[in-house]
C-alpha cells in the first residue's frame, strides 16, 4: 500500500514531479503591465493562462495525482485497483448529496426569510468535507469556519439539528443562539464555526495540544486526529503560519486542510498571496504539503488517509491545500459579480458529486438506481429536515441568559445580596442584568 | 422579524440596504425641522453611505498622502460600498485591496502613518479590528507619546462598529467604550449623512489616530443635508456633541443608530407631554461633557442610550461625568439603557431582547419624570 505520500514521512526535500492542476499552472503570477499592488481588473480572469513552473519546487511537496496514478499502476487485478468499495462508494455519495441538497434548500429558506444574517453555502466543495470527514472517528475533532453546515453534517451532526439552527429554533445544535457561522457539537466534537479569518487554527492546533498531551502527560489511550477547514484567503493570516509552527514543532495530530476555492469574498487568491502555491508552505515549517483535486474525492480521500494516519500515528502535522470551487456567491447576500463566468464553468463541469457517480458508474459500483435511492433518500431527509425545523419552538425568553456562563454565579451579586441567578425573576428582565 | 428583511450585506445598490434600513427603525422623523442643520436648507438628502464616499473622495482628491486600505475596498467597491468609484478614480496604489491579515495591514497603516502618509484603514467589520487591537492600541495610539511628540500618528481606523442584524454573537458588538477607554485615540461615531461627512473628513485631517465608528443600518438611510455641508471644505469639530432636539424635562444622550432611536422616543415622549433634549454624542472620546452637563442642569434628568455592554459601557461613563459635575442637579436616578450583558444571539427574537429598542428608551425617560409605575 505504500504511495509515494509515503515519502512525506521525511521532511528533507524532495523532488517531485507532478501532474497538471491548477495550483501548477497558476504557480507563476503572470507579468501584468499595472502591477502595483497587483490589483488588475484582467489579471483574476486569466486563470487558465499560466505557464507551469513547479519543477523547480525543492520540498516534500506532492501532487496527488499521483499517488493515485501509482496506487492504480501497482495493483493489477481489476476489482482491486478501485479506490473504493460499493459500500464506502455510497457512503461518499450519500454524505456529498447531502451536503449538496442542504445547502441548496438553505438558499431556497434564506430566500423566504426563513434563516437570516449571513449564510455561506459549501455547493461545489463537497469532495472536501466528505473526503476527509468520512475518514474520521467520532472522537476526533473538526473545526470549522462560518462555511460550516456541511463539515457538522458530514461529522454527524443531523440535518434536523443543523436546520434548526438555522431557523433560530430551540431544536437546532445550539439552540438558535449560535446561527448558520457558529455550529458546535459537542456530540460529535465539532469544536465550532468560527466566523473570523484565521481564527479556527488556534483553536483546532489546541485541540490537537489536548490529544497529544492526554497521551503522553495524562498517559490516556488517545490517539485522536484534528482537521482544521479554512479557505485560500485565509492562509495569508499570520494565525496559519504561527499554527503551522507550533504544531510541527510539537509534532501535533492535526491536518491542516485549505479549502482553496480561489476566491476569498472577491479577492482573488492571485491577487492576496505571493507565491499562490498554498501548499509549498507546509515544507517551509518541515510538513509535508500536498496538493490535491479538491473536486475529486477519491483524490482527496486518498490524501486524507495518509495525512490522518500519519497524524493518528503520532508523526505530526500536514498540509493539504485542495483545488475546489464554490458554486455559489460567497455568501447568499454576495452579487458575485466578480468572478469570470469561463471560470464558473471550467469549474461547473468537474462537479464533485457528477464526477464520483461517473467513477461509481462506470466501474460497476453501483447502479443508477441505486444513486437515484439516495438522491431521493437524501431530498426526503432534508424536507423532513425543514418540516421538523418549522414546526419547532423558537427560544423562550429566558434562553437570552442561559448560557452566557458554565456557572451563571458570573452574573454577579444582586441588591439583596444573594447571587443574582439565584433571583426567581433574573431571567425575566434582560438589558437590566 | 429583523432577519426576513435582511439582504444587504454584500449587495451592490444602494436600494435594498435602505429598504431593511427603514423598515428596522424610521430613521426620518417628522420633526426634522427641529434639528439644527448647518444653516442653509437644500432640500437635499444624502445617504450616510453616500456622505463617506464623498468624504473619502474629496479627502483623497485634496491630499495626495491619503490613502484607503483594507479588504475589499477595491475591486468589490467595499463590502459595503463606502469605497465604490475610489478604485476607478485614484487607482491601485492609493485604493489598496489588502489580504486578509488585519494586524499585518493595520500595522502597516501605522507604519506608513509614522512616515509621512495618511491612511484610512478600512476593517469590513470593526469585530474584525479584534485582529489588529494590538496596533491600534499600542502601535498608534501610544507613539506620540512615547516618543514626545517626534512621531504623531494620523490615521483613521473606519467601518460598521455595532449590533448588525441576525449575525450571531462575533458579528454583532459595539466597541465603543473599548476604543474609547484608551488615551491617544480619538474615537467617532457619526448618526447623520452630516456627521459622517463632517466627522470623517476631520478625522482623516486630524494629526492623531481617530477610531471612526460607522453602523452598517445606517449605511443607507436618507438624511436631509445642507449646502453647507456639501462643500469639500466641510468638517466638524472633533469632541463636540450635538443637540439634536432641544427639550426641558429630560435628557437623553446617545450615538451612532441609537440617535434615531433617542429621537422617535422623544417624539413618543413628546405626545405624552415630557419635552426630551437628544444629544447626539458624535464624538465618543474626548466626550462632550460640557454639553451633557449643561443639559442636564436644565432638564435635571439624564438616560443614556448605547448599544455596547452595560459594564463599563459609554454609560457609565456619562453617569460618571455627570454624578461627578453635576450631581446637586439631579431630580431622579440616572437611566442607562445598554445591550444586555451576553453575547449577541442569533435568533431574532432573542436579539431584539438583547438590544436597546426605542420603548425602553420611553420607558426610561418616563421612569426618570416619575410617569411610570
Ligand atoms: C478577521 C476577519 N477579517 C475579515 C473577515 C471577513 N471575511 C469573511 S469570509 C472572508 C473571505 C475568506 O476567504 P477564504 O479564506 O478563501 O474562505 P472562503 O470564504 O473562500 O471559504 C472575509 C474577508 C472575517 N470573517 N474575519
Ligand atoms: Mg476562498
Amino acid at each position: 500500500m505504500a504511495s509515494s505520500f509515503s515519502t512525506l514521512k521525511t521532511i528533507q526535500p524532495f523532488c517531485f514531479s507532478t501532474t497538471t492542476t491548477r495550483s501548477q499552472q497558476k504557480s507563476t503570477l503572470p507579468t501584468t503591465n499595472s502591477s502595483f499592488f497587483g490589483s488588475n481588473n484582467k489579471l483574476h480572469k486569466s486563470f487558465n493562462s499560466f505557464s507551469p513552473s513547479t519543477n523547480r519546487l525543492r520540498s516534500a511537496v506532492v501532487a496527488v495525482s499521483d499517488v493515485v496514478k501509482e496506487k492504480k499502476l501497482k495493483t493489477s487485478a481489476s476489482t482491486s485497483n478501485l479506490l473504493i468499495t460499493k459500500e464506502e462508494g455510497l457512503v461518499l455519495y450519500e454524505d456529498m448529496v447531502l451536503g449538496r441538497v442542504f445547502e441548496d434548500m438553505c438558499a431556497q429558506m434564506y430566500y423566504r426569510g426563513k434563516m437570516y444574517g449571513f449564510v455561506h453555502l459549501y455547493n461545489g466543495q463537497e469532495a472536501v468535507s466528505t473526503g476527509f470527514i468520512k475518514l474520521l472517528k467520532k472522537e476526533d475533532c473538526v473545526v470549522s469556519t462560518y462555511r460550516d453546515h456541511v463539515h457538522a453534517l458530514s461529522k454527524g451532526v443531523s440535518a434536523r439539528a443543523v436546520m434548526s439552527e438555522l431557523f433560530a429554533k430551540k431544536t437546532g445544535v445550539c439552540r438558535g443562539q449560535g446561527g448558520s457561522m457558529h455550529m458546535f457539537s459537542k456530540e460529535h466534537n465539532l469544536l465550532g464555526g468560527f466566523a473570523f479569518i484565521g481564527e479556527g487554527i488556534p483553536v483546532a492546533t489546541g485541540a490537537a495540544f489536548t490529544s497529544k498531551y492526554r497521551r503522553e502527560v495524562l498517559k490516556e489511550d488517545c490517539d485522536e486526529v484534528t482537521l482544521a477547514f479554512f479557505g485560500d484567503g485565509t492562509c495569508n493570516n499570520g494565525q496559519f503560519f504561527e499554527c503551522l509552527n507550533m504544531a510541527q514543532l510539537w509534532k501535533l495530530p492535526i491536518v491542516f486542510v485549505v479549502e482553496n476555492n480561489l476566491w476569498a469574498i472577491g479577492m482573488s487568491h492571485l491577487r492576496a498571496t505571493s507565491d499562490p502555491a498554498i501548499y509549498k508552505k507546509g515544507p517551509a515549517f518541515g510538513m509535508p504539503g500536498v496538493l490535491v483535486d479538491g473536486m475529486d474525492v477519491l483524490k482527496v480521500r486518498e490524501v486524507a488517509k495518509e495525512a490522518i494516519g500519519r497524524a493518528r500515528r503520532g508523526e505530526g502535522p500536514s498540509l493539504i491545500e485542495c483545488e475546489t470551487y464554490r458554486f455559489r456567491g460567497h455568501s447568499l447576500a454576495d452579487p458575485d459579480e466578480l468572478r469570470d463566468a469561463g471560470e464558473k464553468n471550467h469549474y461547473g463541469a468537474r462537479d464533485p458529486i457528477v464526477a464520483l457517480k461517473k467513477y461509481v458508474l462506470e466501474n460497476n459500483l453501483a447502479s443508477e438506481s441505486d444513486l437515484k435511492a439516495i438522491d431521493k433518500k437524501i431530498e426526503e431527509l432534508v424536507e423532513e429536515a425543514v418540516e421538523f425545523a418549522d414546526a419547532s419552538p423558537y427560544p423562550s425568553r429566558e434562553q437570552l441568559l442561559e448560557n452566557v456562563f458554565a456557572d451563571p454565579k458570573g452574573f454577579g451579586i444582586g441588591p439583596d445580596g444573594k447571587y443574582r441567578c439565584e433571583d426567581p425573576k433574573f431571567t425575566q428582565g434582560t438589558a437590566q442584568v | 422579524m429583523l432577519g426576513t428583511l435582511w439582504h444587504k450585506v454584500f449587495s451592490s445598490g444602494v436600494s435594498s440596504s435602505s429598504v431593511i434600513g427603514q423598515s428596522l427603525q424610521r430613521i426620518r422623523p417628522s420633526f426634522s425641522a427641529t434639528r439644527s442643520y448647518a444653516s442653509t436648507s437644500t432640500g437635499k438628502e444624502m445617504t450616510v453611505r453616500d456622505a463617506l464616499n464623498s468624504a473619502l473622495d474629496e479627502e483623497m482628491s485634496a491630499d495626495p498622502t491619503v490613502f484607503v486600505m483594507g479588504e475589499e475596498v477595491g475591486e468589490y467597491q467595499g463590502a459595503y460600498k463606502i469605497t465604490k468609484g475610489l478604485l476607478d478614480k485614484y487607482g491601485p496604489e492609493r485604493v489598496v485591496d489588502t489580504p486578509i491579515t488585519e494586524a499585518g495591514f493595520t500595522g502597516i497603516g501605522v507604519g506608513a502613518a509614522y512616515h509621512g502618509l495618511r491612511p484610512v484603514v478600512e476593517f469590513m467589520t470593526f469585530n474584525f479590528s479584534m485582529q489588529a487591537i494590538d496596533h491600534i492600541i499600542n502601535s498608534a495610539a501610544k507613539s506620540n507619546y512615547m516618543s514626545a511628540g517626534q512621531i504623531s500618528v494620523p490615521i483613521v481606523f473606519r467601518g460598521p462598529n455595532g449590533a448588525a442584524a441576525g449575525v450571531g454573537a462575533q458579528h454583532s458588538q459595539c466597541y465603543a467604550a473599548w476604543f474609547g477607554s484608551c488615551p491617544g485615540l480619538k474615537v467617532l461615531a457619526p448618526y447623520s449623512s452630516e456627521d459622517a461627512r463632517g466627522l470623517l473628513k476631520a478625522a482623516i485631517r486630524d494629526p492623531d489616530p481617530v477610531v471612526f465608528l460607522e453602523n452598517e443600518l445606517l449605511y443607507g438611510e436618507s438624511f436631509p443635508i445642507s449646502a453647507e455641508a456639501l462643500d469639500s471644505s466641510f468638517s466638524l469639530p472633533i469632541g463636540k456633541a450635538k443637540i439634536e432636539r432641544e427639550g426641558k424635562d429630560v435628557t437623553i444622550v446617545a450615538y451612532s443608530k441609537m440617535v434615531g432611536y433617542a429621537l422617535q422616543a422623544a417624539e413618543r415622549l413628546s405626545k405624552e407631554g415630557i419635552s426630551a433634549e437628544v444629544i447626539n454624542l458624535r464624538s465618543i472620546r474626548p466626550l462632550d461633557r460640557r454639553a451633557i452637563n449643561a443639559s442636564v442642569r436644565k432638564t435635571n434628568r439624564l438616560v443614556t442610550v448605547e448599544e455596547g455592554f452595560p459594564q463599563h459601557g459609554v454609560g457609565a461613563e456619562i453617569c460618571a461625568s455627570v454624578v461627578e459635575e453635576s450631581f446637586e442637579y439631579l431630580d431622579a436616578p440616572v437611566e442607562r439603557i445598554s445591550g444586555a450583558d451576553v453575547p449577541m444571539p442569533y435568533a431574532a427574537d432573542l436579539e431584539r431582547l438583547a438590544v436597546p429598542q426605542v420603548e425602553d428608551i420611553v420607558r426610561a425617560a418616563k421612569r426618570a419624570c416619575f410617569r411610570a409605575k
